[in-house]
């Protein structure tokens, strides 16, 4: 036999040991372990602003840590930062390439960052007199889906081009640079602890990495198209993704599998993103049908809905201190619900 | 040489995939309840679960002034 056959089975017997693995712990399913688990209340959430001044489609926002200023992105080619509770505009960064995917708030408050079809990640101080770019960081090859700083002086970016990567800013070079998806790289989720993130592809792939090591540490599989959204379940265990199969899924990292599913016969659009609320129990996604759907993590079943746009929701997030959840639009406007 | 760099592919792959056939893996069911006992543990503490009253909401509803 062949070096290539022998290797294809190797990969085929041990793809069949995974399976085996997987199946000998999956004793039950979330929800049939959640039944004895009291269902979470009707969830109504008001809009409690609409925060307008984008003119075009938003494509992302990300909350600030002190659970107040937070950072939108739009193809009119601006950041925006917002004082969500006066629905003040702080800061409007102008950018020097408006197709813009995505855009993120450093822990400290001191930077945000922004990136799109330029293929670049690029870093603003908000601190000095006047906005500056701080960092041009430009090394990928596609686009750029979505960037989480770590701290003022790192950033993970994830890409078109199918690699993740974590960049030193001061250098402007990448340090790690994370391969193994065969699609492009849709979002990223940070863990709590900071060691590990967690990829979605348009593979319909999820991974897990070691941030230092660059290794790529598990592949979960369940969704039947493009990732668009994931994000860590805040015990460090447990990742929730959204697909373009119009469903989302609870992987958990301990039993290496998907655990649960929330969709809906009725549903037909794709997620776009999602957020969950503090204690985790409640998830907001956003699809392309212009509602947000609210769900019940532990149960699976749909509480709530969120509806007020006139276009896709192409973004959620929770502040850190929960009081609210944002929703994005492609009609131009943010919304804060509570 | 495509077929020197596709056996250099390939060894990738049986490389990762015998990393993550290494894992040790738990039940379901302790996950569930793990997962379970947090969520319960921070129901309190989440606004979104537990609704806001005016006071504590920093959205409030904004009062409409009148003219005295």
């Amino acid at each position: 036999m062949g070096e290539m056959e022998q290797m294809k089975k190797e990969a085929d017997g041990l793809k069949t040991q995974i399976e085996a693995a997987r199946k000998a712990v999956a004793d039950t399913t979330m929800s049939a372990a959640s039944a004895a688990v009291a269902p979470a209340p009707r969830v109504q959430l008001k809009t409690r602003r609409t925060l307008k001044g984008h003119l075009a489609k938003i494509y992302a926002m990300h909350w600030a840590t002190d659970s107040r200023l937070m950072v939108s992105a739009s193809q009119d080619g601006k950041l925006l930062i917002w004082d969500s509770h006066s629905g003040n505009k702080i800061n409007a960064v102008p950018l020097k390439s408006s197709w813009v995917m995505t855009c993120s708030y450093a822990p400290s408050g001191n930077l945000v960052a922004s990136g799109g079809l330029d293929n670049m990640c690029t870093v603003y101080n908000l601190k000095t007199p006047v906005v500056k770019t701080v960092k041009e960081l430009d090394a990928h090859t596609g686009y750029l889906a979505c960037c989480r700083f770590l701290s003022d002086s790192e950033i993970l970016t994830a890409s078109g081009d199918t690699t993740c990567a974590l960049w030193d800013i001061e250098s402007g070079k990448q340090k790690t640079v994370f391969l193994n998806h065969v699609g492009d790289c849709m979002c990223l989720s940070l863990s709590p602890d900071m060691n590990t993130f967690i990829s979605g592809a348009c593979d319909s792939l999820a991974k897990l990495w070691d941030v230092r090591d660059g290794t790529c540490k598990q592949t979960f599989q369940g969704h039947t198209s493009d990732v668009n959204a994931i994000s860590f379940f805040h015990n460090g265990n447990t990742v929730i993704t959204g697909s373009d199969d119009c469903t989302c899924k609870m992987f958990d990292l301990r039993a290496d599998q998907e655990v649960i599913s929330y969709q809906d016969a009725q549903l037909n659009a794709g997620v776009t993103s999602l957020a969950l609320s503090v204690s985790g129990r409640l998830m907001f996604a956003g699809y392309d049908d212009f509602n947000c759907n609210i769900w019940d993590t532990l149960k699976g079943e749909k509480v709530g809905v969120l509806s007020g746009h006139d276009n896709r929701v192409s973004c959620t997030g929770v502040p850190p201190d929960g009081m609210c959840v944002c929703t994005g639009s492609w009609d131009s406007f943010l919304k804060i619900w509570n | 040489m495509s077929g020197a760099s596709n056996l250099v592919a390939m060894k990738k792959v049986v490389q990762q995939l015998r990393f993550e056939a290494s894992i040790n893996r738990v039940k379901v069911s302790q996950a569930a309840a793990d997962l379970q006992q947090f969520c319960m543990q921070h129901a309190l503490q989440d606004p979104l679960l537990t609704g806001l009253s005016s006071n504590t909401n920093p959205f409030r509803p904004q009062k409409l002034c009148s003219f005295l």
